[in-house]
């Protein structure tokens, strides 16, 4: 494999102007196929969910599947499209053993939806808006596995394996204008575009939208321009990058190898690029050349689809809220400031903190144990925090405890831990780990008394009204009685008996 | 008379996959330019009235319902494959039209 020169992402930024455009797939999940009666399973023994019409073989009639048609309102209503009165399919022309029909039935000119947009909030607040292009219904092709020669891939194969069971899932093809002015954010914005159409299909729950089983997938266009030029440079189609990770890391990669192209005199080739994980870099696929001469024709085999405005009102009055309208919604009630909130969607315990909201906690306790404590619990764990196994119930009941003073901030998060090692609930641990606060004055009034001969320059200090110097008291205190005195009463004591008010 | 030649002819071979020989693409040119030329009469039969349609019956919205139906085995499926292995079909490497 050839590595391609490549510019830094700073350098490339000086010089050029990024301009970008998606296709995202969605692979919808409905019960069956697209124009079959065969199951839309992942997963199954190989050519098992198929039928005489997935397989293409002479003389079957495709009908299409009704919900699949209102999944795709439903996705193009969500991304703010309009839907077409009247739509039709088109045969897509092409030799390959992923469709055995030597064609794929998908939508050319009459998308179902068009002329959309989305807009994306990037992590420190921009909005960014996305036009829609369109949206069209397609479906999906077979599984291809690549076998002999080198380890799977198509270059070097002796032959392949296919498997049909994908073959006719229904797909929604979501497709942008071009997206230019996204400047250095572009790989951000690439990220979160992805993202939000991932969060808007698993919320429509039209979509398992499950990107690591395929049913989201993302082909990325970039093409780089010198700054103030207003036609596209030439773009390279980056195919199946497959994780929100990886979209990010493709286009910056891409950015960077086309700004190495320009910057040595030569056009960049129009041509589709594979993108390796393992490497974080892209390869060469194939030129753009006749091959893409799809010669698409209206499918004779299907009627047209007529989606009349009751049909159309009907499905919009059962879309769910929108995410970004959730979102807003939710920091509203919760009171949270606008950076505190997003930290709280980047971190990804939105709905965790919502759960533990709705079991009683208060929106500001709820925030301080997910964002304080188990957020960066999950990192060491490398897990995302809603998996770390932390129950919305345990952080009332610690929180409660906390409040009644039965043990203080620092034995709560040690209670935390011990829940998460499996030691049980909270009371259990606190009565186990004999962790309580010593409530009665009497050793804390000793223990205080100690603290301040030991320190007696800081005790005149609070004397003088330099009422920070007490945490050097309280930490002497705190250590004294192994962490076990309720530091709020520890204050009010040396207050009470340096004769300071607080 | 439509304006196809050899190279077009060629083309579309290529695309389809058909296999044709000097004789055969020199005698295909004559012959598509006046198939495509008899076609194109039809469309001065049709007037502005007439709107252009991929179906011939005024049918719209045939749906079928989101139910299971019917599927093959695995075995039934590859009954007809010229070549399989472990239940599936075994195609030749095609290189770069991935």
């Amino acid at each position: 494999m050839s590595t391609d020169a490549i510019l830094s992402f700073e350098e490339a930024m000086e010089k050029y102007d990024p301009v970008l455009g998606f296709e995202v797939h969605v692979e919808l999940n409905t019960k069956t196929k697209m124009f079959s009666s065969a199951p839309n399973v992942f997963g199954d023994e190989p050519n098992t969910n198929v039928n005489e019409v997935d397989l293409g073989m002479p003389g079957v009639l495709p009908v299409l599947n009704r919900t699949a048609v209102e999944s795709s309102i439903k996705i193009g209503l969500a991304l703010n499209c309009k839907i077409a009165d009247y739509c039709r399919f088109a045969r897509k022309n092409y030799f390959y053993p992923d469709t055995p029909k030597n064609f794929q039935t998908s939508q050319y000119d009459e998308p179902i939806a068009y002329d959309g947009y989305l807009d994306i909030e990037l992590s420190d607040g921009t909005v960014f808006r996305v036009e829609i292009e369109r949206a069209h219904m397609e479906e999906d092709a077979g599984k291809l596995t690549h076998l002999g020669g080198s380890a799977g891939r198509i270059q070097g194969a002796d032959y392949s394996l296919v498997d049909y069971n994908r073959a006719g899932v229904p797909l929604v093809e979501i497709v942008t204008k071009p997206i230019e002015g996204a400047g250095s954010r572009a790989p951000e914005l690439a990220k979160a575009y992805v993202a939000a159409v991932r969060e808007i299909v698993k919320n429509l729950g039209v979509s398992d939208a499950k990107m690591e089983r395929g049913n989201v997938r993302c082909d990325a266009n970039v093409s780089l321009r010198p700054h103030g030029r207003e036609r596209f440079g030439i773009r390279s189609e980056t195919k199946n990058v497959n994780s929100l990770r990886a979209v990010e890391h493709a286009v910056r990669y891409e950015i960077q190898r086309h700004a190495a192209v320009l910057d040595s005199g030569e056009p960049v080739i129009q041509e589709t690029r594979h993108w390796h994980e393992d490497t974080r870099t892209t390869t060469s696929g194939r030129a753009k050349s006749d091959a893409d001469d799809y010669r698409y024709f209206p499918e004779p085999d299907l009627v047209p689809v007529v989606a009349s405005r009751e049909w159309v009102e009907e499905l919009r009055a059962t879309l769910p809220e929108p995410p970004a309208a959730r979102r807003k919604r939710l920091q509203a009630d919760w009171g949270y400031s606008d950076l505190e909130f997003r930290d709280v969607v980047n971190a990804g315990v939105m709905d965790e903190i919502e759960e533990t909201i709705a079991a009683g906690a208060t929106a500001s306790v709820a925030r301080k144990w997910w964002m304080g404590e188990i957020v960066g619990r999950a990192k060491n764990a490398d897990v995302d925090p809603g998996q770390l196994g932390v129950e919305p119930a345990t952080i009332v009941e610690l929180s409660k405890m906390v409040e009644e003073g039965k043990i203080n901030n620092k034995m709560a998060t040690e209670v935390l831990d011990g829940v998460l090692a499996g030691e049980g609930t909270p009371a259990e641990i606190v009565e186990k780990r004999g962790l309580a606060v010593v409530s009665d004055d009497g050793p804390l009034l000793e223990a205080i008394d100690a603290a301040l001969a030991a320190q007696p320059d800081v005790a005149d200090k609070i004397r003088a009204g330099k009422l920070q110097a007490i945490g050097a008291i309280v930490g002497g205190v705190m250590k004294a009685t192994r962490g076990q005195a309720d530091a709020g009463r520890v204050k009010e004591l040396i207050l009470e008996k340096l004769g300071v008010s607080a | 008379m439509a304006a196809i030649n050899r190279d077009d002819v060629a083309h579309l071979a290529r695309l389809a996959h058909i296999e044709m020989s000097a004789e055969e693409l020199d005698r295909m040119a004559g012959e598509l330019a006046v198939i495509v030329d008899a076609v194109k009469s039809v469309s001065e039969a049709a007037g502005d009235d007439v709107p252009a349609t991929s179906h011939p019956i005024p049918l719209n919205n045939v749906f079928r319902e989101d139910v299971v139906g019917h599927t093959f085995t695995a075995e039934q499926a590859l009954s007809g494959a010229p070549d399989s292995d472990d239940n599936r079909f075994k195609v030749p490497a095609i290189l770069d039209e991935a």
